[in-house]
């Protein structure tokens, strides 16, 4: 687009927005990306192509959601050679981004992606995350393509959250063991 | 094409199944219950003690919650607004303090004295009444009229953080549209809340 820019200083630009993109928040923990509108997590999400996208909502506030973390830490570094991107969407305040999130995610060390959703007409955008959601968190979903699958409240343990996502992850391996078993059957 | 009518077949199945609960409970429209719950001043409260009533401003919320703090002051002057009007407020917690010991009985009594709250305080012990309701969050409101007939559900206003910053004041709005003799529109909202907290 511009030609006569040389490459070195193109690069330095590039990275120089992805700073000014992230607000002030060391490398050692998670990404915190800001989205004033679903519509920007929505367009996140469809980016993704064909992996299974899990997005939780969660907030520093909410005593279950983050009793649950860490088993979604564990989804992420389970999984994440399997094509398994794990999004952690605080709904906490944007005035509290400095004083709250941030000292959070570094003291807990997060490794997930964590977008900070600050979409100020809730009643609008919670039923387009899904339908039947009122707003109540924890809450999670869980995509990949065209399919969705809703999570009302907290999950108890690790292996809960483990199997509601593992159909979207065992998607294309089911096929292929029923090709197996098929095959096992003709005798072959 | 047999491998691929399975994957179809699994996939139906597995929505089937894994298909969220979506919790049940009133509709505006429906009737509800009236109910018998300890106030925090030791006495029973139903929604029938309350005479020559135009109607009920039903709120779950709790102690502990940060958002039913925000609402805190908002919920006693909605009382101090209404209640002369013929709409009182009735609260009720609904979590278990054996997963939330700021929930407790005892801690309702101190903070209704502490933040003096005009209305009634009530505790749903039994964690009966409000899945009848269908609340699923705190602070959750149900505005009733007088023949029990619930005629809004949802969130007292569109911004928990800054009541300054206020664009719809969606109960307000229900009371004086019933007031009027109109229907509340909206009638149904939705916002960002803690969840119940049920004790398994």
């Amino acid at each position: 687009m511009k030609p006569f820019v040389p490459y070195r200083l193109r690069l330095l630009l590039i990275l120089l927005a992805c700073f000014l993109a992230l607000p002030s928040l060391s490398a050692q923990s998670a990404k915190l990306t800001v989205f004033d509108s679903l519509s920007q997590l929505e367009a996140r999400i469809n980016q993704a192509g064909n992996a299974t996208i899990v997005v939780n909502f969660w907030a520093t506030w909410c005593k279950p959601c983050i009793e649950e973390l860490p088993s979604f830490e564990e989804l992420r570094s389970r999984y994440a050679n399997q094509n398994v991107q794990v999004i952690l969407v605080s709904l906490d305040f944007k005035s509290h981004i400095e004083k709250k999130l941030i000292p959070f995610l570094k003291l807990q060390k997060l490794q997930s992606e964590v977008i900070l959703l600050a979409d100020q007409d809730a009643n609008s955008w919670i039923p387009r995350v899904f339908e039947a959601w009122d707003g109540a968190i924890p809450a999670t979903l869980v995509v990949k393509g065209p399919k969705r699958v809703f999570n009302f409240g907290q999950f108890n343990a690790y292996s809960d959250l483990e199997s509601f996502v593992r159909p979207f992850i065992a998607d294309s391996s089911t096929t292929i063991s029923t090709q197996h078993m098929l095959d096992f059957g003709t005798g072959k | 094409m047999k491998t691929l009518a399975f994957s179809v077949l699994a996939g139906f199945l597995f929505f089937a199944f894994s298909s969220a609960v979506t919790p049940n409970g009133y509709g505006v429209g429906d009737v509800a219950q009236d109910f018998s719950l300890k106030n925090v001043d030791g006495k029973m409260v139903s929604l029938s003690n309350y005479k020559d009533v135009k109607g009920y401003i039903v709120v779950f919320t709790c102690n502990h919650c940060p958002y039913a703090q925000l609402y805190e002051q908002r919920i006693i002057d909605l009382h101090r607004k209404y209640k002369d009007k013929g709409f009182p407020v009735i609260a009720i917690n609904p979590n278990s303090p054996d997963i939330v010991p700021e929930d407790s009985f005892a801690e309702m009594q101190n903070r209704a004295r502490q933040k003096r709250y005009p209305f009634a305080y009530l505790f749903d012990e039994k964690q009966t009444v409000f899945p009848q309701f269908g609340a699923t969050r705190t602070p959750h409101v149900f505005v009733l009229d007088a023949n029990l007939i619930v005629r809004y559900i949802g969130a007292i206003d569109d911004n928990p953080e800054s009541p300054n910053s206020i664009k719809n004041r969606y109960v307000e709005s229900a009371v004086e549209s019933m007031l009027r003799g109109d229907n509340p529109t909206p009638d149904f909202t939705r916002a960002v809340g803690c969840t119940i907290k049920k004790k398994p």
